[in-house]
């Protein structure tokens, strides 16, 4: 396992768009078991820390060092976003006896339920910007439906969704130097 | 957005943007911070004659022990930078100098005429020596924090305790550039206190600034 994952690792950042892809779709798997066994795999958190995890491992690839092993490192990342998760919501618990075999204990290629989904980034906007973006990106309304929505004129949401979208892509971009 | 919508974004780019080199950065940031540090110590404490500074074997013992716990500070942190970072070698290094340097203090103390004892422990300013190496260490460690806010830390206390050695180690060779203290035993103390406030104000604002 640990072999696959790093062939497609090197492949993945030199460039290698479907290794990077597979990549990914593997580790969701493994990681939706991961927090699936330590939150409950029904919990619509589960998704959420999948996405998350997926997210800050692609935003932070080049801290991987290719001379080490890959599975530690992306359990790393794993874990620290459970222990974000666990602060976030309130509870302690201690996951210091885990290791990165962990991990492959299981895999779950089913989907769940999305709540909170890039809601990381979302919280970095305005509360109305958030709001709107949330409707026409998420939720799927119209622009002319969250408009109303959010009480502002066509053009006014045009403008805010516009904005909000820049700055989420000003975000990642600034967290990918 | 599902998972297999947001894997196929973050897959249009696979490349890393930019090489991580978590030491460099942290070197980098930390000679502003050094800088403010050597500015505060010009402006408050002054200098002691450099000459006698360079002759005196004290003084290299003290800039040698400082910066050590530097080095080891700067290894570890640059190792904590990434995720699931180990230590390494650093806290070999950290426990080598503290011997080396115990060493040193016990032929010391036990050459010395017992009412001479107090003077090699306390010396003459070992209530100001922890606060001062302490307080030049802040702007070394608000430099270094910054720079790994850039980086990916997975245990945020150790790390930020990490830059917090390595800002106390920095500090304490500055300070040396004024402290004019002669003995093992004092550094031992004292100096090791200092540095130990640093990396103990480190591993504080490790949790809530090093967060990603």
């Amino acid at each position: 396992m640990e072999a696959r994952l790093k062939a497609l690792m090197i492949q993945g950042l030199g460039g290698d768009r479907p290794a990077y892809a597979r990549l990914l779709a593997v580790l969701s798997g493994y990681l939706r078991g991961y927090f699936g066994r330590r939150l409950g795999p029904s919990a619509a958190d589960v998704e959420d820390l999948v996405q998350e995890t997926l997210l800050a491992i692609h935003l932070k690839r080049e801290t991987w060092d290719a001379s080490l092993a890959f599975s530690p490192w992306a359990f790393a990342i794993a874990r620290y976003k459970l222990l974000d998760h666990w602060r976030r919501v309130g509870t302690r618990r201690s996951v210091l006896l885990d290791d990165a075999g962990d991990l492959f204990a299981e895999d779950n290629p089913e989907e769940g339920a999305v709540r909170r989904d890039v809601g990381a980034l979302l919280t970095s906007l305005p509360e109305r910007q958030a709001a709107l973006l949330r409707d026409v990106k998420l939720t799927g309304l119209s622009m002319e439906e969250a408009a109303e929505r959010g009480g502002v004129s066509v053009t006014a949401a045009k403008v805010g969704v516009h904005r909000a979208m820049r700055r989420l892509i000003a975000k990642v971009a600034d967290e990918d130097r | 957005m599902k998972t297999a919508e947001l894997i196929d974004r973050l897959s249009i780019a696979p490349s890393p943007p930019a090489r991580f080199k978590p030491g460099r950065w942290i070197l980098a940031a930390s000679v502003g911070g050094a800088a403010v540090a050597v500015a505060m110590l010009l402006a408050w404490l002054g200098l002691r004659p450099l000459g006698d500074a360079a002759r005196a074997g004290s003084f290299w013992m003290k800039a040698g022990y400082g910066a050590a716990l530097a080095l080891s500070g700067w290894a570890l942190a640059a190792r904590l930078a990434r995720p699931g970072g180990r230590a390494g070698w650093a806290p070999w290094l950290i426990l080598a100098a503290i011997s080396a340097l115990a060493v040193r203090a016990v032929i010391e103390l036990s050459a010395a005429e017992p009412g001479h004892v107090p003077s090699l422990w306390l010396g003459d300013s070992w209530t100001q020596c922890p606060w001062r190496i302490f307080a030049l260490s802040i702007p070394i460690l608000l430099a270094a924090v910054l720079a790994m806010r850039r980086a990916a830390p997975t245990r945020l206390a150790l790390a930020g305790g990490a830059a917090g050695l390595f800002a106390g180690g920095v500090a304490a060779v500055i300070y040396g550039f004024y402290c004019e203290e002669t003995a093992a035993t004092f550094t031992l103390c004292w100096y090791s206190l200092g540095i130990a406030l640093a990396a103990g104000l480190g591993a504080a604002l490790g949790p809530r600034f090093l967060r990603w």
